[in-house]
């Protein structure tokens, strides 16, 4: 089981945010098929959050077909996401290193460097359509 | 389903101040509602009247579908202060409540007494601000309404009591079925519990909608100065200032901005709110947005 954590001041909707958390959790597989969300009422005890919204969250999950919600037991995650995808991600880090050693020598500080990335990422993906 | 509150042109006068002016809501159930506005915006005016504790000078209110009437036992209220009988313990608070309210849930306050650690043979008088508040919730909730009015009830908690009290008002909405207006300065706080929102200022509600949604359709502009005349097609100014060289707007539009001349950051609620309170949001955006 996992939990949430709210930013309260990041710009993200808090049901973005939670949609972000399990995906995330997916990707690194700390989720896997099988594995229970932990229940709205857990949730929202916890991190003072609306019911609602996570509600919300699970049910875009569901959409997007990574979990299924079984009446009376909770929501589940259908698939599994990161554990075999994980090693191929390795030579992909290891060029991104390459790259920030570069950077470095180039005279980037580290703020620099993560706003290079994300505007990038961003024009890249929009790009893309 | 029916509303949780819905009020046509109310409008609310003590003698001849106006608390509050013909005000449209339509809030439905089901919903935690954040009611937000400067002091003397008529928060707590709208509250009592929807308890029944006041009667509306002109206009129509309704909640849950029907007239209020105070000492219903489908609302529980918990006034500003959190009030509670300091010479008697937490106990006789729950045999008071169980003897006053004909839906009274024994068991529910037992249990919510004993989860937020409250000792029962403890005279009210005696809790910090914290378990004052948690013993006022516990007694409006165990009536077991389907709708909560809380005026302010964060506002003389600190940042730890404050969050255990939110953590117990979600969880009860998450057992289901009640719905929650609160009204409260803390627009942080509200961004995490709150679906709905009503911005109140001058008597007036000057926006109320899904939080979502308010959040999703405004967006902050900054561009070389424009006049306000040239501005906008298919969105609605809400804040705008100018300086010689740049002009920074709020602006409330469902479509995307696709002016290049102008860079669009995200808003908060915060943002929203503040906008809609400042005294520079004409008026016509405002009306009939509801």
């Amino acid at each position: 089981m996992i939990e949430f954590v709210l930013e309260a001041r990041s710009g993200v909707a808090p049901y973005m945010q939670i949609i972000q958390q399990v995906r995330y959790a997916m990707r690194l597989g700390v989720l896997k098929e099988g594995d229970k969300l932990p229940p709205v009422k857990e949730v929202v005890a916890k991190i003072a959050i609306n019911p609602n919204t996570v509600s919300k969250a699970y049910r875009e999950l569901e959409y997007e077909g990574l979990v299924a919600a079984r009446a009376g037991l909770g929501t589940f995650v259908t698939r599994t996401l990161g554990a075999d995808s994980l090693p191929q991600y390795e030579p992909l880090r290891k060029n991104l290193e390459r790259w920030m050693a570069e950077a470095v020598e180039a005279g980037l500080d580290d703020e620099s460097i993560e706003a290079l990335v994300i505007s990038t990422l961003r024009s890249f993906s929009e790009a893309r359509g | 389903m029916t509303d949780a509150l819905t009020a046509e042109s109310l409008t609310k006068r003590y003698g001849r101040r106006t608390a509050l002016s013909d005000c449209n809501l339509s809030v439905p159930a089901g919903h935690v509602v954040g009611l937000v506005g400067p002091n003397g915006a008529g928060k707590s005016t709208l509250l009592q009247l929807a308890c029944g504790l006041l009667e509306p000078t002109a206009g129509r209110l309704e909640v849950l579908g029907v007239r209020p009437v105070s000492g219903s036992p489908r609302v529980g209220f918990v006034a500003q202060d959190t009030p509670v009988y300091p010479g008697m313990t937490v106990a006789e608070h729950l045999r008071l409540g169980a003897h006053v309210n004909p839906s009274w849930d024994a068991g529910f306050a037992e249990r919510r007494i004993a989860q937020v650690g409250l000792d029962p043979t403890q005279k009210a008088g005696k809790l910090s601000g914290g378990q004052r508040a948690q013993l006022a919730l516990t007694v409006a909730a165990a009536k077991r309404p389907d709708l909560l009015l809380l005026d302010e009830p964060l506002a003389a908690l600190d940042p730890l009591a404050r969050r255990a009290f939110l953590q117990g008002l979600m969880e009860l909405t998450a057992e289901g079925g009640v719905s929650v207006v609160m009204s409260s300065h803390l627009v942080a706080d509200l961004e995490r519990v709150c679906d709905h929102v009503i911005v109140l200022a001058a008597s007036r509600v000057r926006v109320a909608g899904e939080v979502d949604e308010l959040i999703g359709s405004h967006h902050r502009l900054t561009g070389p100065r424009r006049e306000p005349d040239e501005l906008g097609h298919g969105w609605a100014v809400v804040e705008q200032s100018h300086t010689d060289a740049q002009s920074t707007l709020m602006v409330r539009s469902t479509a995307p901005i696709d002016d290049p001349t102008w860079k669009v950051a995200r808003v908060d609620l915060e943002d929203v709110v503040l906008a809609y309170m400042s005294e520079s949001a004409p008026h016509w955006v405002l009306e009939g947005q509801r």
